[in-house]
C-alpha cells in the first residue's frame, strides 16, 4: 500500500483509540479533570508518567540532535540530563509534594510560604516554563505533519495546533490518564520497532541497546569505530568522544536538565495522583523504566541513523549520491523546507561535508531524523507509518499534559485562589479551557520560528524550571527557615537571570532580531550556553533565598508544623483530597 | 498530631536524609564522575563496542538511576515500617 495512505489509516487508528477512551473516561467534576479522581495504581501512573515526559523532544528530536549537531557523545547531556532527574524527583520532591496532597503547584508553594505573592509568582514562573516547552512540542508536531501531510512547516504548525487544542479540551486528566497509557505504547512501539529492524540491518543483534556496541554484520569491525571513521574523514569531530563545547558546558547541561525534570508542574502533579506516599516513590521509578526503554534506545538511533545517513549519501569515500537518484525520502523531505540541497560545484552530486564552504547538504533540520530514520534504511512502509503515529502521540500527550498545568495554574491558582474565591466549578473549567485555546496560540505563534530545535528548546524549558520552582520546593521541605520574603525574591531573582540570559542570546521573547548579543560560544558566561544556564538561576535562587532569610522574619509556627508534618508518610489522606 | 516524639522524628529524618545522601552520591558518581568528568579515563577501556566512557554516559547511568529508585523506594518502606508511620494498606 502507498505510504501516504497507510500512514493516514495507521494515525487515524491511533487516533480514534485515544479520542474514544477520553470520552468514556470523560471527567465529570473539577476534581477529576485536574487529578484523574486520585487511585492510580502506580505502574498505571509510571507508564502515564513516562507518556507525559516523554515529547516530541524525546521521541521527534532528540536522537537527531544527538546524531547531528550535537555529534554523538555531546547528546549525553540529553540522555542523562531527562533520566537523571527522576532520582532527585523521587528522593526530594514527590513523595512530600504528595503527603501534603493538593491539586497544583503553586499551591504548595503558597502555603509553604504563606502568602499569595508567593503563589502568585510561582503561577508566573510556571506559566513561562511550560508555555516554553509549549513551544518546542509545536515545532515537533509542525515537523510530523509536513512530512506526514507533504506541506511546508508552517501549514503543518497550524494543523498541528488545531488538533492540540482540541484534544487537550476535550478530556480533563482522567481522560488523559488512560489515554496515556494507550500512547504510551504506540509511542514505544513506534520507537523500539524501527530501531531493532535497523540494528538487525547493521549488526546483526535485535536488541539495538547492544547492537550500538556490535561489530558490522560480515566484518569485524565496530560499528561504533566504522561511524568515527566516516564522520572523521568528512572533517566532522569524531562520533564517540566530541565534547559539547566543553566539559563545564556539558556538566552545567546535564544539571539543568536533571533539576529542572524535578521542578516542572506537570511531572510533578501527576505523583499527586498515587494512593500513597510510598506509591509516590516507586512511581517515579516505574515512570523512570518506561522511560528508560527509549532513553537507551536513542543512542542507538541516533549512531545508525547517522550512519546509514553519511553512507546512504556517500555510499563509498569519493563516490557520491547523484542529486538526480536521490530517494525518495529525500524528495518528500525537501517538500517541507527541512532538507535543502545546494549544487554548490554544479557536479550534480552531492557532496556533504563539515566545511561550510563545500559542504551541499545545506540544511537537515536535525528534527526530520527520527522520522527520515525507517525511510532511510529502507524499511517496511507500515514502520514508517507506526513512526508517524508514535510522534505525534509523543507530542500530542505531553502538549495536553502541560496545556493542563497552565490552565489549572491560571482557573484554580490565579483566578479561584486569588480573584475570584467564589467562583462557580462550571465557570473555572471554562476559564481553564479559554486559557489552554490562549496558551496554544500563543506557543503556536512563536513556534512558527521557534528558539531552536525542539529538543533545545524544551530544554530552554527545563532551565527556567530548574532556575524558580525546583529551588522553591526543595528548600520549602528541606528547610524550615525559609521565609517568605527569601523565597519570593529567590524564584525571582533566579528566573530573571536566565531568562535575561536566553533573551540576550535568543532574542526577545524569542523573536528573531531581538538579541542583543549573538548566540556564539564568545559570548558566553564561562563557555556555558543558554541551553545549559538554568543551573546557574538555582545557584542565584538558592543564594538569594538563604540570604534573605536570613534578615527576615522568622516564618510562623503552623508552617513550620506544616513541614514536619509532610516529612512523615502516614495520613496523607486521599489522593485528592483537600 | 504527628505519631511521633521528637526525637523519633529528628531520628526517623536523619536516617532518610543519610540514605538520601548515600544514594544521591552514587548518582553523582555514574553521570558527572564517570559520563564527563572521567570521561577520557574511561574511554581508555573498552567492552565490545563501546568505550566505558561513552557507555557511561549514554546507557550505564540511566540503568543505575533506575536501581537507585527502587532501592530508595524499598529502604523508605522499610524504614517507614520501623518507626510505624506507614499508610494503611
Amino acid at each position: 500500500m502507498e505510504l501516504q495512505t497507510l500512514t493516514y489509516i495507521v494515525v487515524g487508528l491511533t487516533f480514534s483509540l485515544y479520542i474514544g477512551i477520553a470520552i468514556w473516561a470523560r471527567a465529570g467534576t473539577t476534581k477529576d479533570f485536574y487529578v484523574a479522581g486520585g487511585g492510580i495504581h502506580p505502574v498505571q501512573n509510571g507508564m502515564a508518567t513516562a507518556a507525559d515526559w516523554m515529547s516530541a523532544a524525546s521521541f521527534i528530536s532528540m536522537a537527531g540532535l544527538i546524531a547531528l549537531s550535537y555529534g554523538g557523545y555531546g547528546g549525553s547531556v540529553f540522555l542523562m540530563g531527562w533520566t537523571g532527574g527522576y532520582v532527585i524527583l523521587a528522593m526530594l520532591l514527590a513523595p512530600y509534594l504528595r503527603k501534603y496532597g493538593k491539586f497544583t503547584v503553586p499551591e504548595f508553594i503558597g502555603d509553604r510560604f504563606y502568602s499569595k505573592s508567593a503563589r502568585a509568582v510561582a503561577v508566573v514562573c510556571l506559566i513561562i516554563c511550560s508555555v516554553t516547552y509549549v513551544i518546542g512540542q509545536m515545532k515537533g508536531v509542525g515537523v510530523a505533519f509536513s512530512r506526514f501531510l507533504e506541506v511546508d512547516y508552517d501549514t503543518g504548525l497550524y494543523v498541528g495546533m488545531t488538533i492540540v487544542f482540541f484534544y487537550a479540551v476535550l478530556g480533563g486528566m482522567k481522560g488523559i490518564t488512560y489515554t496515556q497509557i494507550a500512547q504510551y505504547c504506540v509511542l514505544i512501539l513506534a520507537y523500539t520497532i524501527p530501531a531493532i529492524f535497523i540494528s538487525l540491518q547493521l549488526t546483526g543483534n535485535p536488541i539495538p541497546q547492544l547492537g550500538l556496541g556490535s561489530t558490522l554484520v560480515g566484518t569485524d569491525v565496530y560499528l561504533l569505530d566504522k561511524l568515527d571513521m566516516v564522520v572523521t574523514d568528512l572533517g566532522f569531530k569524531e562520533y564517540t568522544t566530541n565534547v559539547r563545547l566543553s566539559g563545564i558546558n556539558m556538566f552545567a547541561y546535564t544539571m539543568s536538565l536533571m533539576i529542572g525534570t524535578a521542578g516542572l508542574p506537570h511531572v510533578i502533579i501527576r505523583f499527586f495522583t498515587v494512593p500513597k506516599v510510598k506509591d509516590a516513590r516507586s512511581s517515579a521509578g516505574w515512570a523512570l523504566v518506561f522511560i528508560a526503554i527509549l532513553y537507551t534506545t536513542a543512542p542507538a538511533v541516533a549512531g545508525m541513523a547517522r550512519l546509514n545517513l553519511m553512507q546512504t549519501i556517500e555510499p563509498e569515500p569519493g563516490n557520491y549520491l547523484a542529486y538526480e537518484e536521490r530517494p525518495e525520502w529525500f524528495k518528500n523531505w525537501e517538500k517541507t523546507g527541512l532538507l535543502q540541497f545546494e549544487d554548490k560545484n554544479g557536479d550534480g552530486l552531492i557532496q556533504y561535508s563539515a566545511d561550510t564552504a563545500t559542504n551541499e547538504m545545506v540544511k537537515i533540520d536535525n528534527d526530520i531524523m527520527v522520522l527520515a530514520n525507517p525511510e532511510i534504511a529502507k524499511l517496511p512502509n507500515w514502520v514508517i507509518a507506526l513512526v508517524a503515529a508514535g510522534g505525534l502521540a509523543a507530542a500530542l500527550s505531553t502538549a495536553a499534559g502541560l496545556l493542563l498545568a497552565i490552565s489549572s495554574a491560571i482557573s484554580h491558582d490565579l483566578l479561584k485562589g486569588m480573584i475570584a474565591p467564589d467562583i462557580s466549578e462550571k465557570a473555572e473549567l471554562n476559564a481553564s479551557r479559554i486559557a489552554m485555546a490562549v496558551a496554544i496560540a500563543g506557543a503556536g505563534y512563536l513556534g512558527l520560528n521557534p528558539p531552536g530545535f525542539a529538543a533545545g528548546t524544551v530544554a530552554l524549558a527545563f532551565g527556567l524550571a530548574a532556575s524558580s520552582i525546583f529551588p522553591a520546593l526543595m528548600m520549602g521541605i528541606f528547610s524550615k527557615g525559609i521565609t517568605k520574603e527569601g523565597a519570593i525574591a529567590g524564584m525571582v531573582a533566579g528566573i530573571s537571570v536566565t531568562l535575561f540570559y536566553v533573551f540576550q542570546h535568543k532574542g526577545i521573547m524569542f523573536i528573531p532580531g531581538t538579541a542583543f548579543l549573538g548566540d556564539t560560544p564568545a559570548n558566553w558566561f564561562m563557555g556555558i550556553e543558554p541551553n545549559a544556564f538554568g543551573v546557574v538561576g538555582a545557584v542565584v535562587n538558592f543564594a538569594v533565598a538563604f540570604a534573605v532569610s536570613k534578615v527576615t522574619a522568622a516564618p510562623p509556627e503552623h508552617v513550620q508544623e506544616m513541614v514536619e508534618h509532610i516529612r512523615i508518610p502516614v495520613g496523607s489522606g486521599e489522593a485528592t483530597g483537600h | 498530631m504527628s505519631p511521633l516524639n521528637e526525637d523519633q522524628a529528628k531520628e526517623y529524618w536523619r536516617r532518610n536524609l543519610s540514605l538520601m545522601v548515600k544514594l544521591m552520591v552514587i548518582w553523582f558518581v555514574v553521570s558527572y564522575g564517570f559520563g564527563i568528568i572521567l570521561f577520557d579515563v574511561l574511554n581508555q577501556i573498552q567492552i565490545g563496542g563501546y568505550k566505558l566512557g561513552f557507555w557511561f554516559a549514554q546507557q550505564g547511568s540511566i540503568y543505575v538511576f533506575v536501581g537507585l529508585i527502587f532501592y530508595y523506594a524499598k529502604k523508605m518502606s522499610a524504614l517507614d515500617r520501623e518507626f510505624g508511620v506507614e499508610e494503611d494498606e
